[in-house]
């Protein structure tokens, strides 16, 4: 069964392909039905390829396929092929799996649009570019899908082109990723520097066999390089800035690229590089706390926000920031159990702030909605079980996964780490219920032509709603304390240290580890807390929002504008670059450059119009030539020795 | 079982030559059937076809193992097999090609496909010749083959012109390699390559002058052959008279033979002395892709620019010539295949777009083409970028092993001005890409018929320029595997 792995990538290429090329003269059903048949039948595989997986004995649990040589050149040697363990297999089931949902979705979402071919090829494509990124056996195949995925991202958040916003925010995602790609990029290239080769395998059995010291000056360099590249794909400080504006692409495309694949990617590397980075205490430290402060920076600009999608994605952020925090402690399944988890419930949120959007006619703030409980059903309770989700309650599966970085953040991490992990759950639980009492309870301040074509979406759209609401019941189950089924099947992937002492404070953190139960406690009543407040604000008060603004009207507009790090970042670098490549342009490129290549050029030409003379058509002619060539070689053999 | 190198007649060794000797027979006598209208004349490019798959059976079947045969002049190993493979591809492609244009110009003659077959011949015993009269011989029954085919167009006069220059000057030329072959072997008293290297290695290098002088004669006649400057003037006039798809022909297969022979001759024969001749390579190659690039600048005639680019092309090669190390071997033989793909193809476009008395050859005539056949233009646009170099095209992986096989043997200047070369030539080739695209039509497209054959010959470029850009490492490990056996 793991044989069949290269169809799972090969049937989202020839979905994208078919709806590239022939989109055009399809009928919109089919394309539908291409697009998410092709998804369908890549998850069934993935499926059958993680049973195949799952029967081997776990230390046995590693596949690899080799495909082709792609390069060879000196002792540089890549070669394409596909990996499969339990981390990739369990990337894969997400991806495909919340692809395939999202899929569906779209038909109904996008049925409109005259670009449906165009949005499902490139659906379609990202999917490939995805699983070519998880599956990929080196870093280089890594590294094509991280900039295919770069690139899908780029197309469709600048999917309606015509707004000048969707384009702005479209490049801004892409130079933005083009930083930390390059990085990334750097990162690879002192890998194969430093250890002769790229195949996954072989490096992380160098780096743990090769006599690398903790601490090793090298790989931390290369290990801080790599991260750099997962803060811009992960949208970590300071590279963000470009997921919330991502939000111009439609919302499914947010719910799959902006939540729930690719934005994790920067995650499931360190993830799987986490034998490198337990060689590097020090970027363990950098990992942790840009987590740890990106989870709740992102998590107070949410507080504020009045846009549904703006304020899920700063969520999205901040989850991003929790995944990191736990791979930065050195729990790493439980970074890996808390993108799968995420996965579902963001989906669902995006998703269902889609059919709010698509109910209201294309609305999107918050301030003009309320009250939707009773018009849209479906979405709301799905809604509601997202968000009970995401902020942590019992025994929904966000709990499950929060509950576990927080304790690791204690045990393995610090209190620092904890306590800014706790708060910002709190956060959490703060703005998703504000979110949720403002769109749905409360009077309606929906705008009255909207209000009479406001209508539930179609079973198309509902259903995958549902189906998430169910994964983001259960799927914490997975991952129960104590006999957590995702800990011991990731296991093998990292090493003995899924849970590793890498504890920088001691034994006095290790008393708590015997009350998880006492933790269960406290985290729930943080989010009970959060949401507690927020009912009393957004449902019993709703004046009082208005009036704490009014109060410290100084923090609120902070956070309202972002803490204006984009007019920072524009003040800092883009104007500056923007300068910069003025004067270039103007005076390095037009005038020098420019100016001796068109000279070259003209010499060139007229070079060439000297030697059509030489032309002549006669034979006589090229007969003397040969001739002239033949004294000048015996020339140069004879005085050239 | 008796020990084959040690056999002087082994008639197995050249079966793939033979059975394209056989059907070349057969395709005459077939034509003579036809005039009497007892079969159709169509078949004749089929039973080719069929010649040219079972000579590419019979070459597959035998790599892997290095066999000499009568009285050791003739060679059969990994090397020449492979460019084998590149003449059996060159000549079906040209075939699929010919088909329709030489019914099309009513030049639908029998001894077409047969002068094709033969001269395809002339190329593999270039190749597997292993003393210098058998490759001498090879190169005439390929080149006559070709003169004739040059002036195939009986009754045009711009072909005419073409073949009999391109008879007097081949001549001409080959005077200087006769001669120069019998310089060789009057100083060293042997025809067999390996004897002279040995002979060579004994004197402790060329100490006779007439040696030397011999060398060089023999690098003019080669010279010749692979149009290096300023061997080439016959070039541009040559290939803009013949019949498109003989000059799609005459542009690879010639080429590929002589480069395999020059390889032969100056890494076998000569490699001991290598400085003697890698500074004359050296300045000759500088010349020809020089020479060859800016004068195709200024071309206004689709195949004249060709011509000019093929000579570019000859001077690229000429650097892996230089390079003289196992690398420069396989990237020519990778070179070459590349080549066939691109170049093959891009003239296929050519003769898909022309009819009948208007051979639509002014590259003026391509503006708009990326509207009205956007396959067409998007197939020459690929073959454009893969000549210029362009990742993720053939060409581009052709020139990288090039350029580093010039840099592995300390050629780095050589490998700067071949870069530079490269960038000029993005002008011209673009220049097409541009015009497609960026140009009103300046002329109505009829609607075109494309006939199955031909379809095949785009759809084969196609894919063999993408798949050697794409997957190289496959088709360079062939090559590479091909040169062990060489020395």
């Amino acid at each position: 069964m793991l044989n069949l792995v290269g169809l799972i990538l090969l049937f989202p290429l020839i979905g994208a392909a078919i709806n590239g090329l022939l989109g055009k003269r399809l009928k919109k059903d089919t394309v539908g039905y291409i697009a998410c048949g092709a998804i369908g039948l890549s998850f069934f595989i993935a499926i059958l390829v993680f049973c195949g997986l799952v029967l081997l004995p776990p230390e046995a649990r590693l596949f690899e396929k080799q495909l082709f040589n792609w390069i060879e050149s000196g002792s540089f040697k890549a070669a394409a092929g596909l990996q499969v363990d339990p981390l990739s297999s369990l990337m894969i089931l997400v991806v495909t799996g919340v692809g395939f949902l999202i899929h569906i979705y779209s038909i109904g979402y996008m049925h409109e649009d005259k670009g449906y071919h165009r949005y499902f090829c490139y659906l379609n494509l990202f999917t490939f570019s995805m699983l070519l990124l998880v599956l990929g056996n080196n870093f280089l195949l890594m590294f094509i899908g991280w900039e295919a995925v770069g690139l899908c991202s780029y197309l469709l958040i600048g999917f309606w082109f015509e707004k000048k916003s969707a384009s702005d925010a479209a490049k801004k995602a892409f130079i933005v990723n083009r930083v930390g790609d390059f990085g990334f990029a750097l990162g690879i290239m002192l890998i194969f520097l430093t250890f002769h080769t790229i195949d996954f395998t072989e490096v992380f059995h160098a780096a743990s066999e090769g006599g690398f010291a903790v601490g090793n000056f090298t790989i931390t360099i290369i290990t801080l390089l790599l991260f750099m590249g997962a803060t811009g794909k992960s949208a970590q400080i300071p590279l963000y800035t470009w997921l919330p504006d991502a939000m111009e692409g439609p919302t499914p495309v947010s719910a799959l690229i902006h939540a729930a694949t690719m934005v994790t990617a920067g995650v499931y590397m360190i993830a799987r590089c986490n034998v490198l980075y337990m060689l590097s205490p020090f970027t363990m430290t950098v990992v942790a706390g840009i987590g740890a402060v990106t989870a709740l920076f992102a998590a107070s600009i949410g507080l504020v926000q009045n846009d549904i999608k703006r304020v899920l994605a700063y969520s999205t952020i901040s989850q991003l920031g929790y995944m990191f925090l736990a791979c930065g402690v050195g729990a790493f399944s439980a970074g890996v159990f808390h993108l799968m988890t995420h996965a579902f419930f963001k989906a669902l949120l995006f998703l269902g702030s889609g059919s709010v959007i698509h109910a209201l006619s294309g609305e999107q703030d918050m301030r003009k909605m309320g009250g939707l409980k009773q018009h849209i059903p479906v979405t709301y309770k799905t809604f509601l079980i997202g968000t009970v989700a995401i902020a942590g309650i019992p025994p929904f599966a966000g709990f499950f996964s929060k509950d576990e970085i927080l304790l690791e953040s204690l045990v393995h991490g610090n209190f620092v780490y904890w306590s800014i992990a706790a708060l910002a759950a709190f956060f959490t639980a703060f703005y998703m219920f504000r979110l949720l009492f403002m769109t749905f309870h409360g009077k309606s301040r929906v705008d009255h032509h909207v209000m009479e074509h406001l209508h539930e979406s179609p079973k198309n759209m509902t259903m995958p709603l549902m189906i998430l609401a169910g994964l983001s019941f259960c799927g914490g189950f997975l991952g129960l304390p104590g006999a957590s089924a995702i800990d011991s099947f990731l296991s093998p992937v990292f090493g003995g240290h899924g849970h590793a002492e890498i504890s920088m404070s001691g034994a006095a953190v290790h008393q708590s580890e015997g009350h998880p139960y006492l933790m269960m406690v406290i985290s729930t009543a943080i989010a009970v807390a959060g949401i507690g407040l927020a009912y009393q604000m957004y449902v019993k008060k709703p004046e009082l929002p208005q009036k704490l603004a009014g109060q410290y009207r100084l923090i609120y507009k902070i956070l309202l504008n972002k803490y204006y790090i984009d007019e920072i970042y524009n003040a800092l670098f883009v104007n500056s670059v923007k300068k910069g490549s003025l004067l270039l342009w103007k005076r390095v490129d037009a005038m020098m450059i420019d100016g001796s290549v068109n000279g070259v050029a003209r010499l060139v030409g007229w070079f060439g119009n000297i030697l059509r003379y030489l032309q002549t058509g006669y034979v006589r002619n090229y007969a003397f030539y040969i001739v002239l060539g033949c004294i000048f070689i015996m020339a140069l053999a004879a005085f050239g020795r | 079982m008796i020990n084959a190198s040690i056999m002087t007649f082994n008639i197995l060794n050249i079966l793939p030559i033979l059975v394209l000797a056989g059907f070349g027979m057969i395709v005459l006598v077939t034509d003579v059937l036809s005039s009497r209208k007892w079969v159709n004349r169509n078949i004749l490019a089929y039973i080719s076809l069929i010649g040219i798959i079972i000579a590419a059976v019979l070459t597959r079947s035998s790599t892997g193992t290095t066999l000499f045969s009568f009285n050791e002049s003739f060679v059969t190993d990994n090397y020449s097999l492979f460019f084998n493979f590149i003449f059996l591809l060159c000549a079906g492609l040209t075939i699929l090609i010919s088909h329709n244009y030489i019914k099309r110009e009513d030049i639908n003659y029998g001894e077409y496909y047969a002068l094709i077959l033969f001269s395809t011949i002339g190329m593999m015993l270039m190749a597997s010749g292993a003393d210098l009269l058998n490759i001498y011989i090879g190169l005439e029954v390929m080149s006559i083959s070709i003169y004739i085919l040059t002036g195939f167009k009986r009754s045009k006069l711009i072909s005419n012109e073409a073949s009999l220059k391109y008879f007097l000057l081949g001549a001409f030329a080959t005077g200087f390699l006769l001669y120069g072959i019998s310089l060789t072997y009057g100083t060293t008293g042997a025809i067999n390559l390996k004897q002279i290297a040995s002979f060579i290695a004994e004197k402790g290098g060329m100490s006779d002058p007439l040696m030397v002088i011999g060398m060089g004669l023999l690098i003019v006649g080669l010279g010749f052959k692979v149009a290096s400057v300023p061997f080439h003037a016959w070039v541009p006039d040559v290939y803009e008279g013949a019949p498109t798809p003989v000059t799609a022909f005459m542009s690879v297969g010639p080429k590929a033979a002589g480069f395999a022979a020059f390889l032969r001759i100056f890494l076998t024969a000569f490699g001991s002395s290598h400085l003697e001749w890698q500074k004359i390579i050296y300045i000759l190659a500088i010349l020809t892709m020089t020479l060859g690039n800016v004068s195709a600048l200024s071309q206004t005639n689709i195949k004249r620019m060709l011509a000019y680019s093929s000579i570019a092309h000859a001077g690229y090669l000429l650097i892996a010539l230089v390079s003289a190390n196992d690398m420069g071997v396989s990237a020519t033989l990778f070179y070459v295949l590349a080549y066939i793909f691109m170049n093959i193809g891009a003239f296929a476009i050519i003769i898909v777009l022309s009819r009948k008395g208007d051979e639509c050859i002014q590259i003026n005539d391509y503006a708009g083409l990326g509207f009205k056949h956007p396959l067409l233009a998007i197939a020459m646009t690929l073959f454009m970028l893969s000549m210029a170099g362009v990742p993720p095209m053939a060409g581009f992986v052709g020139k990288f092993y090039i350029f580093s096989a010039a840099i592995k043997s300390g050629y780095i200047g050589l490998a700067i001005i071949a870069v530079i070369n490269s960038v000029i030539s993005v002008y011209y080739y673009l220049r097409i890409t541009v015009i497609m695209y960026m140009k009103e039509p300046a002329r109505e497209f009829v609607p075109l018929t494309i006939s199955p054959l031909m379809v095949a010959a785009i759809v084969i470029s196609v894919v063999g320029t993408l798949q050697l850009g794409i997957f190289p490492s496959k088709v360079m490990e062939i090559a590479q595997r091909s040169i062990l056996m060489m020395r």
